[in-house]
């Protein structure tokens, strides 16, 4: 893989949080601050789903979120990934067979593409990992 | 001219799902409305209805991925106070260090929060590498970055074994040496003072009669800590003194300067109560009853309800149990978070500020959504949300006690 080309497109990341325990949400922040230091590569946190390549969910479904899920989907421009981090999103969870869960996400939006990354939380490594994941799937697609 | 703003649920500046409706008139907000249940999981059905109670103390660190001790922590005392389950004297020193290193990324992670609020980004960079060392630490201690699923009816899981401590007096030095750095930056810096001084007062009668927690409330000047005011665990040994922002400035304000402060301040106080009780750890067992299948059944004989309290980072945390003789699972348990209380103080902070104010008077708090959502109030039938009366919220109350006491 050459690097040029590999970093050809900067990866913008765009979070919601659908639910989720927060675990996921200080463990993305962690794989943006300086250890592990995901921003030189171009990744970063955007401010609006209309900037995003992929977007990233934590957390379970809750029955509040669903309609606004399918709307940062709808706004985000083609072509998107979806980047699952941690069990809830997956499967639910712990959190499976609660009354107030829609999820998991391949329930609320069928025809994302998916990227999981397991885990009750995933290390940074693990994120960063689904973000090259996402990255390849992506240039892919611009061939 | 009265315009609404709403902020959230999925917003840049908020990085869990709240809605904040603000009503401003020109650039002064003039009243402020919050709507959560966004995050709301019905974590307490689950334990009411699918677990045990072992998987309880697991499902309840799963409330809030941040804090991740202090909820388990409540279901435990609350549940060795009805079972009659005392931990041995070596397993609450563990649980003190394991709450204080929690104490320590927590406050950490929020300054750096606070910082990107403020739009100073390099220092929310700055703050976060501070903070790996005790992800790092919590790591070797745990297993794992940010579960602990330490804590256990009648003792902890894991013991810190002697080749653990010097890793751990090596984290109190590390943050020895950068707590001055880091006070300097957020005390001295003059962009923070002037975004944060002045800004989101919560004056001292207020923080009584909202009953704030935590340190949004000691940063009002209200001395109330439950670490000294109802010592747990083997907090007695270390007498703990509520922090307020007069120790280092002389005055109390209320504003987020001084929510700064008390929480810098509880930095330090932290490492000091975990450096004290590694220096008088006893030795010993660390759980009171290894056999798992004994210990469930002990807890499904036993009958009584209790209150479980902890400070956790964000303030006093509180759960109720009940359990009943035969049951498989909790009879009742009623989860309240810190933030549940806390949120309330948005009104009055935001009243008269700019809507610039909004995110770090909103972050000020330390909130966790994952710990709040805890009450619905939905109509499955017709669909509409119901909005209760004063009248039915008593009578369901009502209901409820009686429900209870049968």
């Amino acid at each position: 893989m050459m690097i040029s080309k590999a970093f050809k497109r900067a990866l913008w990341v765009f979070h919601v949080n659908s639910g989720s325990c927060n675990g996921c949400d200080i463990e993305i922040i962690a794989a943006l601050t300086p250890r592990y230091d995901a921003e030189r590569f171009g990744i970063k946190l955007v401010g609006s789903p209309r900037h995003a390549d992929v977007l990233a969910f934590t957390g379970p479904i809750t029955s509040d979120m669903v309609d606004k899920v399918k709307r940062v989907y709808e706004q985000t421009p083609d072509p998107k990934v979806v980047l699952v981090v941690g069990a809830c999103g997956i499967s639910g969870g712990v959190f499976h067979e609660s009354y107030h869960l829609e999820g998991p996400i391949e329930r609320i939006i069928p025809d994302a593409k998916c990227i999981y990354v397991p885990g009750c939380p995933p290390r940074p490594e693990a994120i960063i990992n689904g973000v090259v994941k996402a990255w390849q799937f992506l240039e892919g697609v611009e061939k | 001219m009265k315009y609404e703003i709403p902020v959230g649920p999925i917003h840049p500046a908020l990085k869990e799902p709240i809605m904040i409706k603000c009503t401003i008139e020109g650039e002064r907000i003039v009243d402020v409305d919050v709507i959560c249940s966004q995050n709301h999981r019905g974590i307490e059905w689950i334990g009411m209805n699918r677990n045990n109670p072992v998987q309880s103390i697991y499902t309840a660190e799963k409330i809030c991925g941040i804090c991740n001790l202090c909820h388990p922590a409540c279901l435990v005392i609350a549940v060795e106070e009805i079972a009659d389950i005392r931990a041995p004297e070596r397993a609450e020193y563990i649980r003190v260090i394991q709450s204080e290193l929690e104490r320590i990324h927590s406050h950490l992670l929020w300054a750096g929060v606070a910082a990107h609020e403020l739009g100073f980004d390099s220092l929310l960079h700055y703050v976060w590498l501070v903070r790996e060392k005790v992800m790092d630490t919590l790591e070797i201690v745990n297993g794992a970055r940010v579960p602990k699923d330490t804590i256990m009816y009648g003792g902890v899981r894991r013991d810190i074994k002697d080749e653990h401590i010097p890793k751990i007096r090596e984290m109190i030095e590390y943050y020895r040496q950068a707590f001055d750095k880091l006070a300097k930056l957020f005390l001295e810096d003059k962009t923070i003072k002037m975004r944060t001084r002045e800004i989101g007062i919560l004056p001292y009668e207020d923080a009584i009669k909202l009953a704030t927690a935590g340190p949004t409330t000691r940063a009002s000047g209200v001395k109330k800590d439950v670490r000294q005011d109802m010592p747990y665990f083997a907090y007695p040994d270390f007498e703990v003194k509520a922090i307020t922002p007069d120790m280092l400035t002389g005055k109390v304000v209320g504003d987020v300067y001084d929510r700064i402060i008390v929480r810098l301040l509880e930095v330090k106080q932290s490492m000091e109560i975990i450096e004290d009780a590694l220096n008088n750890m006893p030795k010993g067992e660390i759980l009171a009853e290894p056999k798992m299948i004994k210990l469930l059944n002990q807890i499904k004989k036993a009958e009584g309800e209790a209150i479980g309290r902890h400070e956790a980072p964000r303030g006093e945390d509180i759960h109720y149990v009940k359990l009943k003789s035969g049951f498989e699972h909790l009879y009742s348990w009623k989860v309240r978070a810190p933030t549940y209380i806390n949120i309330l103080s948005w009104r009055t902070m935001l009243m008269d500020m700019q809507i610039a104010d909004i995110p770090i008077v909103a972050a000020s708090i330390d909130p966790c959504m994952s710990c709040t959502n805890r009450v619905i109030i939905a109509d499955e039938r017709s669909g509409k949300e119901k909005i209760l009366t004063s009248d039915d919220l008593h009578r369901l109350s009502v209901k409820k006690t009686r429900r209870l006491l049968r």
